[in-house]
């Protein structure tokens, strides 16, 4: 261990060893007061004398000063403090506000200043005013800058364990709202948008910079906070059916489906039609049932699954043989555009333009709207994410006197281990803000406190803790408990079930391996997987592997042959079995896995010849 | 009887998975939380680290260590027990002082360190002996300064050989590099960093019968495969224990029979156990496929689809649980 720390031990520079100075990395003298040295430059870059892209710093340990000037070095600006007293004065807010100083002017007269990481080493920088003592050198221009843009929405950030932060950045990034303005303009080839989108209660200063509630992502949710038979444990949540059909969390979904009439080599090209009924590999007629002439659905058409959204037929794959009569027949190819199996909606606008390629190209663009249903996931802005469970009617739903009834009932279990404490006041505060008619203050370290809620709660004749006694929706009887009922900003994130559902009895199989396909988009199954099949090992069930991976996957029964051991043939013609091999020799039929049969093909060409001894099943 | 016959293990029961999900669920928490220790220094290797360590059957420990128990009165008196410690403890030359080579004269000069050499009670005879006998005949002594004269000729071997003094054994045991005396539950005992069985054993007032060491591949060639077995379950416990981590010690000393069953320690993995599997099939799937599959073509081997893994490949019932059971009698 000893020997590693040496390692790591910086070299012990000669006493006598001049300050060096580095000007970009680059040595370009010697200086004896580095301290004094660094103070002058600093000064003069402060004065105006030198150009404020200068950042200086004064490395005692390796005796260097440094000045850098090149680019790529991230710099933030800093108010600066002399003598425990901040630059930027009262005076100066004011000349601000009223239009007589602007930013750059605070930059050039040395109020504010730029600094990069190793200036910042040598600097003590306050986070807020108050905290000011002699020492510090510098003072951030507001506590909140030392987040970036997505924390600094984020409501209450100093209340909540760093985690469950982290955790509502990432999910505010999924949350639904108004993405764009022109959407109704747009292609994109998935999209949803918020049916009544609202500003929360509670926001940040930098909330309302960035003009955020002008396409906000969320609604203001009535939100208690109580078990509720168990239909919101382990994170789920228990939502209000009513209102829900008032319009609570609803959203739309837009999914764009594009497709181009290619023209290939030999001058043959594709065609949008309806496609004939000789076309190889035509569908059922109803499924061509919403095309117009031209082979494009109508606008508002309702479309459901493996309905055609674009006929179109396409040149044979190979070239037809010349039929009897001496001339080429005419074959297509079916390959319209469809609507995915497990997906429905109405037809919503469609687009018939060029591809990049200069080929005719239609995009049609599928809306369906999204009603929160038990399994789509919300999320407050704390890293409090949850799934619906269940969907109450307002009649069922607890009320309080005043006959309040929650829109959402969240678990009291998902609080106390996460440590959201800004989850509880948001709560609070929305409450307050709901009843006094204000926007409540939630930026980081200055927002509004606990105690400003408090005393407004009191104020308005409520509990000023935010409790209060429920009525249980289905005997009308007051639950015992007080419980905890807030106003607090929830998001509809866009993880939908609807998006997501689904199931596999049967359904197609790979081409190769005979095994069931993959993925929800192919209709595939669920891989049954090593560990999967480890346990069923370890529990002895040997018959239920064979059928998971055996029967219900790629089975087939193979000829053998009794002499060689190789897989025969069947002759269709003759009616007759034969091995290629042998030629006359008798057959068995074997039960095997299709993926064994393609180890034994390439055993083969691997130049070894594997042969397999049948025995009767005991 | 009474006692065994509830807890036996059904026939057909599979105990190698069983044993290797208990020892691998647990093993999964553990490689977790190993990464999450970043930065605390460790003095042995334990938790996944060690755990490795002992599957693939390393030659040596990381950190070899030895537990050495003492015989009478010097299990209660700590002085004793120091002196003890400090026979065994491996005393080489570098330690005393420092070895350099002198180029101009082909000599190997050797500054002993005063000190030191009280410290650790080593006379200046002793050294002169040892390094007489090792290094060269022509040994002049200036104070505390050796002159070696050893017969070379290139100035290679001059550093060669200088290199290969400063680990010159002067006093203790080989590979013993430091002894410390602990208080354990019965008395004193001397935890030792490196490991040296034999060389313990035969060390004055040490209890023979009671050496403890977490080399396992020196317990196998010293003590034998029975030994080897017992130290290897004593090991992976200790490790799962310190974990926290309550694994049936049943599980364990499967995985350690299986080690040690053919009278040699194997290791878990491509050269150990799994490649040396019956069945053609079961290695091939394993690892290096095609080099299996080669060599049973080479020797026209025959797969008898006796194990688990050749089964599910072909598509067979698995020779386990409920597969193992057959009609008696052919309809």
């Amino acid at each position: 261990m000893a020997k590693k720390n040496k390692k790591r031990r910086l070299p012990k520079l000669p006493a006598d060893r001049k300050i060096q100075v580095l000007l970009n990395g680059r040595l370009v003298g010697t200086v004896d007061n580095a301290e004094e040295f660094v103070n002058k430059l600093r000064a003069d870059r402060r004065a105006g004398l030198l150009p404020v892209g200068l950042n200086f710093f004064h490395n005692r340990r390796a005796k260097d000063v440094l000045i850098n000037c090149d680019s790529g070095r991230a710099r933030r600006p800093y108010v600066i403090v002399e003598g425990g007293k901040s630059k930027l004065t009262p005076a100066l807010i004011d000349q601000l506000k009223n239009g007589q100083m602007s930013w750059g002017k605070l930059v050039s007269i040395g109020v504010i200043e730029y600094m990069d990481a190793e200036e910042e080493e040598a600097s003590l920088i306050a986070l807020k005013e108050d905290d000011l003592t002699p020492q510090h050198t510098h003072l951030e221009i507001d506590p909140v800058t030392i987040f970036g843009v997505t924390v600094s929405v984020l409501p209450y950030p100093e209340y909540n364990s760093s985690p469950r932060i982290t955790m509502a950045c990432a999910m505010a990034k999924q949350s639904l709202g108004t993405y764009t303005t022109n959407f109704n303009m747009r292609n994109d080839s998935r999209a949803h948008v918020m049916f009544y989108p609202q500003q929360p209660l509670m926001q940040t200063r930098p909330y309302k910079v960035l003009k955020f509630a002008e396409h906000a992502a969320g609604q203001n949710f009535v939100v208690a906070i109580t078990s509720m038979m168990g239909y919101n444990a382990s994170d789920a949540l228990v939502m209000s059916r009513s209102a829900v059909d008032r319009g609570l969390g609803r959203s739309i979904f837009y999914k764009t489906h594009e497709t181009e009439e290619r023209r290939y080599p030999g001058g043959q090209r594709d065609k949008f039609e309806i496609p004939a009924v000789t076309t190889q590999g035509y569908r059922e007629e109803k499924a061509y049932r919403h095309l117009g002439e031209d082979g494009i659905a109508f606008p508002e058409a309702q479309v459901g699954p493996k309905d055609v959204l674009v006929g179109k037929t396409s040149p044979p794959r190979f070239l037809e043989e010349i039929s009897v009569f001496g001339m080429v027949e005419e074959k297509k190819r079916e390959n319209s555009l469809s609507v995915k199996g497990g997906e429905e909606g109405t037809v919503d606008s469609v687009l018939v333009t060029d591809s990049l390629a200069g080929h005719r190209m239609v995009k049609a663009r599928i809306r369906s709207i999204k009603v929160p249903e038990a399994g789509d996931k919300f999320a407050s802005r704390h890293g409090q994410k949850g799934v619906i469970g269940l969907l109450l009617s307002q009649e069922d739903m607890p009320f309080t006197k005043d006959g309040i009834s929650p829109d959402l009932i969240i678990n009291p279990h998902a609080i106390p281990s996460r440590m959201t404490a800004g989850h509880l006041l948001e709560m609070l505060g929305g409450k307050a803000a709901c009843h006094t008619g204000e926007f409540g203050d939630t930026s980081a370290f200055l927002g509004d406190t606990e105690d400003t809620f408090r005393s407004q709660m009191k104020n308005l004749g409520f509990d000023e803790y935010g409790e209060e006694t429920l009525y249980d929706g289905f005997t009308g009887q007051a639950i015992k408990a007080k419980i905890y009922i807030g106003c607090i900003y929830y998001q509809k994130l866009h993880h939908l079930v609807s998006n997501k559902m689904h199931v596999r009895s049967r359904g197609p199989v790979q081409l190769l391996t005979h095994q069931p396909t993959e993925g929800r988009a192919r209709e595939g199954g669920l891989r049954f997987g090593e560990m999967e099949r480890d346990c069923l090992i370890g529990y002895g069930a040997s018959m239920l592997i064979r059928e998971r991976l055996l029967e219900e996957s790629d089975r087939t029964f193979e000829l053998v042959c009794q002499k060689c051991g190789s897989i025969g043939v069947r002759d269709h013609i003759k009616n007759a079995d034969y091995c290629p091999l042998c030629e006359t020799s008798q057959l068995y039929q074997a039960e095997m896995s299709y993926a064994f049969k393609l180890l034994l093909d390439e055993i083969k060409a691997l130049g070894i010849f594997p042969r397999l001894i049948l025995k009767d099943r005991a | 009887m009474m006692k065994i016959s509830p807890i036996k293990v059904a026939v057909g029961e599979a105990v190698g998975i069983v044993a290797a999900q208990s020892i691998g669920e647990p093993g999964t928490q553990m490689t977790m939380r190993t990464f999450h220790y970043a930065g605390v220094a460790e003095q042995v290797p334990t938790g996944l680290p060690r755990l490795i360590e002992l599957v693939d059957v390393r030659k040596e420990p990381k950190k070899p260590l030895m537990d050495i128990y003492l015989k009478g009165a010097a299990k209660d008196d700590e002085k004793k027990a120091q002196a003890i410690a400090a026979d065994i403890e491996s005393i080489t030359l570098g330690r005393l002082g420092e070895v350099v080579e002198d180029f101009t004269q082909k000599k190997i000069v050797i500054e002993l360190d005063p000190d030191e050499m009280s410290h650790l009670r080593v006379e200046m005879d002793e050294v002169r002996k040892k390094v007489k006998a090792s290094l060269g005949t022509d040994v002049e002594t200036d104070g505390n300064t050796l002159r070696v004269k050893p017969k070379v000729n290139s100035l290679r071997m001059l550093r060669r050989l200088t290199n290969r003094a400063k680990s010159l054994p002067i006093r203790g045991v080989e590979r013993i590099r430091r002894c410390v005396v602990l208080k354990g539950k019965d008395g004193f005992f001397i935890r030792t960093a490196g490991s040296n069985i034999s060389g313990i054993m035969k060390a004055e007032g040490v209890d023979s019968t009671r050496v403890y060491t977490n080399d396992i591949k020196e317990v196998e060639k010293m003590l034998g495969i029975e030994a080897a077995r017992n130290a290897l379950v004593h090991e992976l416990k200790q490790v799962l224990d310190t974990q926290g981590l309550n694994v049936d010690i049943r599980h364990i000393m499967l995985l350690a029979d299986a080690m040690t069953m053919n009278g040699q320690i194997k290791s878990i993995g491509r050269h150990g156990l799994s490649g040396q599997k019956a069945g053609v099939l079961a290695r091939a799937a394993f690892e290096e496929t095609v080099k299996h599959l080669v060599n049973a073509a080479i020797q026209a081997e025959e797969d008898r689809l006796i194990g688990v893994t050749e089964n599910i490949i072909v598509g067979q019932t698995v020779p386990l649980g409920t597969g193992l059971v057959k009609l008696k009698m052919k309809i």
